[in-house]
């Protein structure tokens, strides 16, 4: 947790700061809370890279609230892309950990962005493949549009309106860099 | 773009590892209770196997239906090689099926090579061929390792790795030695003078790497990790030593000559092993045996490998002539 933090690259542009992310992270905890207070089955999992860390806040966020700790895991949905064939680099794999019973468990998935919609697809039949969940919902810190598959999210942090073109990240703390949402150039 | 895995050599330490990383995703695969993954679905592997082999072909058979592609098995009493066939024709008529991947086993060097300067559309993995190399064998050597080693600092660089038996006929050894060289490892070939290739004994080439060492304890002494090799009486090893009890007098890894090692020194084999000639059985089911671990390593280094050939467009092939 004690990473150096590194400076922000000149070709990213903040476009959510600090603040509303932690206003966000606070309020989708509650509302997460609000629709079903049983914690004993809740699992919070984000898709890395991205909701990895989201995922963690959000976990750490309930504890505060509830005092009791939901379970943690973490998704990489490489596997299970639609456009393996496609990529041009070597896909990297960082691997999956998912460290309680996945059948009957609440779900909530974590990513930072929603776009396309394709990565949660992806994330669903990984989910799948483990168990059968109770349910599965779904919290993403921005909405930026341009959805390709019938997917919409549970707990939104802020709407925001984008180009197709841009490139959108969530970077935090504990990957090196100041809170924040940056448009990449 | 069409990529091949002929060879260890010419493959950087960062292409070796990015194999070795993903395996350990596959490794994870593995454990689940639903032993399977999407990634590639709809592609064809065929396994032309025109050489025995078990554990190989059964792990690379595994490893492709376990990342969800079809795999259709060849070996050589089934394929028209022995109605007088020649390999270019077998190759010729596998390629108008138009399979995505072959893995191919053989007896002559070079012949995977061959096949890839012919086959247009298909990618080819070299499951072994003669004395030349079988880069997946090294590389579940090394995940084994990586997984021996993982609390160590340097992991599986900086160690000495003893090499010990029949080097010339070995094609396990050859790959060993490609990717030690490639991580920068110390490396001790150790057995009998007509048993030790030429090709590495030029010092301008390997520098001080490599040792040649005709005496097991000194060969043995600070050694981390030991690689036994078969002798492979198939390819009449047994005409390059005085007979096989004076061999294994002198060079069968037993308990004794180990405790010329390092205290947490490991021992792999490549399998399948002649107990009593090349190691002793203490030593191949004993504690510093990684033997088994290797096995269950197979399968998720060759999934790495038919993943990474069946998807990125930017694979090291490792050199092939």
């Amino acid at each position: 947790m004690a990473n150096k933090m590194n400076a922000v690259p000149s070709n990213w542009k903040t476009i959510v700061d600090a603040e509303t992310i932690s206003r966000s992270i606070s309020r989708m905890s509650y509302e997460i809370l609000e629709k079903d207070r049983r914690l004993n089955n809740l699992a919070i999992v984000g898709i890395r890279t991205g909701g990895e860390y989201l995922a963690e806040r959000i976990r750490r966020k309930i504890k505060e609230i509830e005092g009791v700790e939901p379970q943690l895991g973490v998704i990489d949905i490489t596997l299970y892309r639609d456009d393996l064939s496609n990529s041009d680099l070597q896909p990297t794999l960082k691997g999956t950990d998912l460290p309680f019973s996945i059948s009957g468990a609440r779900i909530v998935l974590v990513d930072d962005v929603l776009y396309t919609g394709r990565t949660i697809r992806a994330a669903l039949d990984a989910i799948i493949d483990f168990g059968r969940p109770a349910c599965v919902e779904l919290a993403v810190l921005i909405d930026r549009g341009h959805r390709e598959l019938p997917i919409r999210p549970d707990y939104v942090g802020k709407n925001l309106p984008t180009s197709k073109g841009q490139f959108l990240r969530l970077k935090l703390s504990e990957q090196g860099f100041p809170d924040g949402v940056y448009s990449i150039e | 773009m069409r990529r091949h895995l002929i060879g260890i050599e010419g493959l950087t330490k960062e292409d070796i590892y990015s194999y070795l990383n993903n395996a350990a995703t596959f490794v994870e695969v593995s454990e689940r209770e639903l032993k399977k993954v999407p990634p590639l679905r709809g592609k064809t592997i065929v396994n032309l196997f025109l050489e025995p082999s078990t554990r190989t072909r059964v792990s690379f058979e595994i490893a492709g239906k376990r990342l969800s592609a079809d795999t259709i098995n060849v070996g050589a009493s089934d394929s028209s090689i022995t109605k007088g066939e020649t390999l270019l024709d077998t190759a010729r008529t596998l390629q108008a099926m138009a399979p995505d991947i072959i893995v191919m086993r053989h007896k002559e060097s070079g012949a995977p090579h061959f096949l890839a300067k012919h086959l247009e559309k298909t990618s080819i993995v070299n499951a072994g061929d003669g004395m030349h190399e079988h880069p997946t064998q090294a590389l579940l050597d090394l995940l084994t390792l990586k997984h021996h080693f993982k609390e160590r600092s340097a992991g599986i660089e900086d160690l000495t790795v003893a090499i010990v038996g029949d080097i010339r006929h070995s094609r396990v050894a050859r790959s060993n030695i490609w990717a030690h060289l490639a991580l920068n490892n110390r490396i001790n070939l150790v057995g009998p003078p007509t048993l030790i290739p030429e090709e590495f004994r030029h010092p301008r080439l390997f520098g001080e790497k490599i040792n040649i060492i005709h005496d097991l304890k000194t060969g043995l002494r600070g050694a981390d990790v030991v690689i036994c090799l078969r002798m492979q009486l198939e390819r009449q090893t047994d005409k390059f030593v005085p007979s096989l009890e004076e061999y294994s007098q002198e060079y069968c890894v037993n308990e004794r000559a180990l405790q010329a090692a390092n205290p947490g020194c490991v021992v792999l084999h490549p399998g399948p092993a002649n107990r009593g000639l090349e190691v002793s059985s203490a030593v191949l089911d004993g504690a510093q045996s990684l033997m088994q671990k290797q096995v269950n390593f197979g399968v998720a280094v060759r999934m790495a490998v038919l993943f990474a050939l069946a998807t990125g467009k930017t694979v090291s092939e490792g050199k092939s002539e």
